[in-house]
């Protein structure tokens, strides 16, 4: 692990963030920091609000409550673009990529070179570079982002998000739709930007890959937080904190196999 | 990086992609692309062909020379206000009130300069303004109330007409002046025909000197280009073809001037939407707004830009109107204008699903309906056919382009 980075000042620290949606409370009094060189985990089962809280940093949801501050400073996250100037990049679940441009457009979306004469060029070459890093196999880049598989697609919004070189990086179930070896190159990058001294927010469901690269791992149980642990944390105690009891249905499961081995042992 | 060979172009080193080089490369990838379902201007460029056989058989005048410099006198008005409509339909919205607008631009310039005697450019600046208002209201209310643009657009014009009507008063038409550079602009102003040859060969000689700076650079970056062949083919074609159009039509009037500056803003309006960030983000938010929000874009500023040109230029559209018919009247952007502007466009190829679309499906559209319109204009057909006939093309557009679209998402290109 590279902790020795990690910058004792978090980058992003959120003190009781609550977010309501009519009566119902997704997010309730939320604690985070989120440090220069560090990977932060967010794990929980569906419905913890993982999803709604890389929203509101990523200024797609306005919190109801609570306060937030990046680089020591409070701040407004009052609209996508504003986050995305501050310097926090997300890939979205649903990737939010525009299906009838082609690879460079989405790539650049918002931050096009040369705005009044696009250089298609550079940004054309930009993309192949961008890609080219992530190992990405991707034929050709003046195709509509329609004609893609759902691992292109995801490839392309990382390597998005990357473009303006943030201090943190959001990636909201990156692996989901990826085959094996661009899982791999995903858990790759995240290292990468890790070690460049960026900060990286990772949701995933998948704890191998959780524990392969978090340096904490932050769980969330009914949009609260429900404890901080690491990479050394054992499976079940993990699974304990996402379910909210040590008697749950994974560890049931397990206790049901492991009487159906005994008579045969 | 060190791992790719010199010799192979940065976007060609992928061994799946097929290498579409020289003149035979470029028309496999056109056929491809019309395969899948990527029409682009192949429909309404046959559907023009198929107008001219038909009417020029029916009636040799069709295709006189002069027929068709009134064709064009004709066009420039409503392919104005269909300029407009591809904006905001490249949004994915509608605006059903350009033709009140038209109407409404026309009466202002009929009552600020030939009533009140201002002078004539006064009058059409407050045209334009009461345009660029006007599509910021609707846009307003679209950002700020989330009313959708149809019914926003369709309230508007009964208010527009309802303005007409109440601004040209008890008399309820103005004639204006014949000896007016605004009337004789619409009416007999053309080209010298010198300028008409040198405007016909610009396009193709712009092409050779981009398209080379543009092969140029990416040779540099190491990127592969269709190759010259491709490019001085594209050229020569448009050049001899617009040649031959000019020459056409210098043999009767020539080239109107009117029509010249519709061709202009047409061009002025493909750079913007095809070369420049503002059209990049259009193009963004009439395919995906919620991701275009997300990649930072100000949603409601591209509304109110495209709603405001929109209208805008539909009030161009209605001060051409009333130069071309010499009048402000209560009948001018009323009828078959809103909707032939509209027909234009989705003809020409814009999508009226939104995010696809070009500035030369208004010129092409509008120069489809105007054959129509005249050719059964000749054929002294009464205006109800007209309708009728008219409302079935634009039938037949709509249901080219639904299929289109079908096609395009069964062979994944959106």
């Amino acid at each position: 692990m590279a902790s020795s980075h990690i910058s004792a000042e978090p980058i992003l620290k959120l003190r009781g963030v609550s977010k309501q949606f009519g009566a119902v409370s997704a997010l309730t009094d939320i604690d985070l920091d989120i440090h220069a060189g560090e990977v932060v985990a967010l794990v929980g089962d569906n419905g913890a609000g993982k999803s709604t809280l890389v929203k509101v940093l990523a200024g797609v949801h306005q919190p109801t409550a609570g306060a937030i501050e990046f680089m020591g400073k409070p701040v407004d996250l009052d609209s996508p673009g504003k986050a995305l100037e501050m310097g926090i990049a997300t890939v979205f679940q649903d990737l939010a990529l525009c299906e009838n441009l082609d690879v460079v457009a989405n790539l650049f979306l918002g931050h096009e070179l040369n705005p009044w004469a696009l250089d298609e060029v550079q940004m054309e070459v930009r993309a192949w570079t961008l890609l080219r890093e992530l190992a990405a196999r991707i034929p050709s880049v003046r195709e509509p982002i329609a004609s893609l598989s759902g691992g292109q697609r995801q490839t392309v919004a990382i390597a998005r998000s990357l473009l303006l070189d943030p201090k943190i990086i959001m990636l909201d179930e990156p692996t989901a739709a990826l085959g094996v070896a661009q899982t791999a190159e995903v858990l790759n990058l995240i290292e990468r930007v890790r070690d460049r001294g960026h900060g990286v927010v990772l949701i995933s469901h998948n704890m191998e890959d959780v524990r392969a690269v978090a340096d904490r791992i932050v769980v969330l149980r009914l949009g609260r937080n429900n404890g901080v642990f690491t990479a050394e944390t054992s499976n079940a105690e993990l699974v304990a904190a996402i379910t909210g009891a040590t008697e749950n249905a994974v560890s049931r499961r397990r206790a049901r196999k492991d009487e159906q081995m005994e008579p045969q042992a | 990086m060190s791992d790719q060979n010199p010799q192979t172009a940065l976007d060609r080193s992928d061994s799946r992609v097929r290498h579409d080089e020289g003149i035979a490369g470029a028309i496999r990838a056109f056929i491809d692309r019309v395969r899948s379902g990527d029409l682009g201007m192949l429909p309404v460029a046959v559907g023009l062909v198929l107008i001219s056989v038909v009417f020029a058989s029916l009636n040799p005048v069709f295709l006189a020379p002069n027929n068709l410099v009134n064709l064009l006198f004709d066009a420039a008005a409503v392919g104005c206000i269909s300029l407009g409509v591809v904006c905001v339909l490249i949004l994915g919205e509608i605006d059903l009130s350009v033709g009140s607008m038209s109407g409404l631009a026309s009466a202002l310039v009929g009552v600020i300069w030939a009533n009140m005697g201002f002078p004539v450019l006064v009058a059409i600046a407050a045209a334009l303004l009461a345009g660029a208002v006007m599509g910021m209201i609707y846009a307003m209310l679209l950002n700020k109330f989330g009313m959708p643009s149809f019914v926003s657009t369709l309230s508007g014009l009964l208010a527009l007409l309802g303005m007409q009507l109440y601004i040209l008063g008890p008399t309820g038409s103005i004639n204006l002046s014949y000896n007016s550079a605004l009337v004789k602009f619409g009416q007999i102003l053309i080209m010298p025909h010198w300028l008409s040859y040198l405007l016909a060969i610009l396009p193709g000689v712009v092409m050779v000197v981009l398209g080379l700076g543009t092969m140029r650079r990416r040779a540099e970056a190491n990127l592969s280009s269709p190759g010259l062949s491709v490019l001085v083919a594209k050229a020569a074609l448009l050049t001899v073809a617009l040649l031959i159009a000019v020459f056409y039509l210098n043999r009767g009037r020539g080239v109107p001037y009117m029509f010249g500056v519709f061709v202009a803003l047409v061009v002025g309006m493909n750079y913007m939407l095809t070369r420049t960030k503002w059209g990049r983000s259009m193009f963004a938010v009439g395919g995906n707004r919620e991701a275009a929000r997300r990649a930072g874009i100000n949603v409601g500023r591209i509304r109110m830009t495209a709603f405001m040109l929109c209208s805008s230029l539909a009030a161009l559209g209605g001060v051409f109107a009333s130069a071309r018919l010499a009048t402000s009247s209560q009948q001018a952007g009323t009828g078959d204008v809103n909707l032939n502007a509209i027909a234009a466009a989705v003809i020409g190829g814009t999508s009226l699903f939104g995010g696809r679309g070009s500035a030369w499906s208004a010129l092409l559209g509008i120069l489809v309906i105007q054959a129509i319109s005249n050719g059964l204009t000749l054929l002294n057909l009464s205006s109800s056919l007209r309708y009728m006939i008219t409302g079935a093309v634009l039938a037949i557009a709509v249901i080219v382009d639904s299929l289109a679209r079908q096609s395009r998402a069964s062979h994944g290109r959106g």
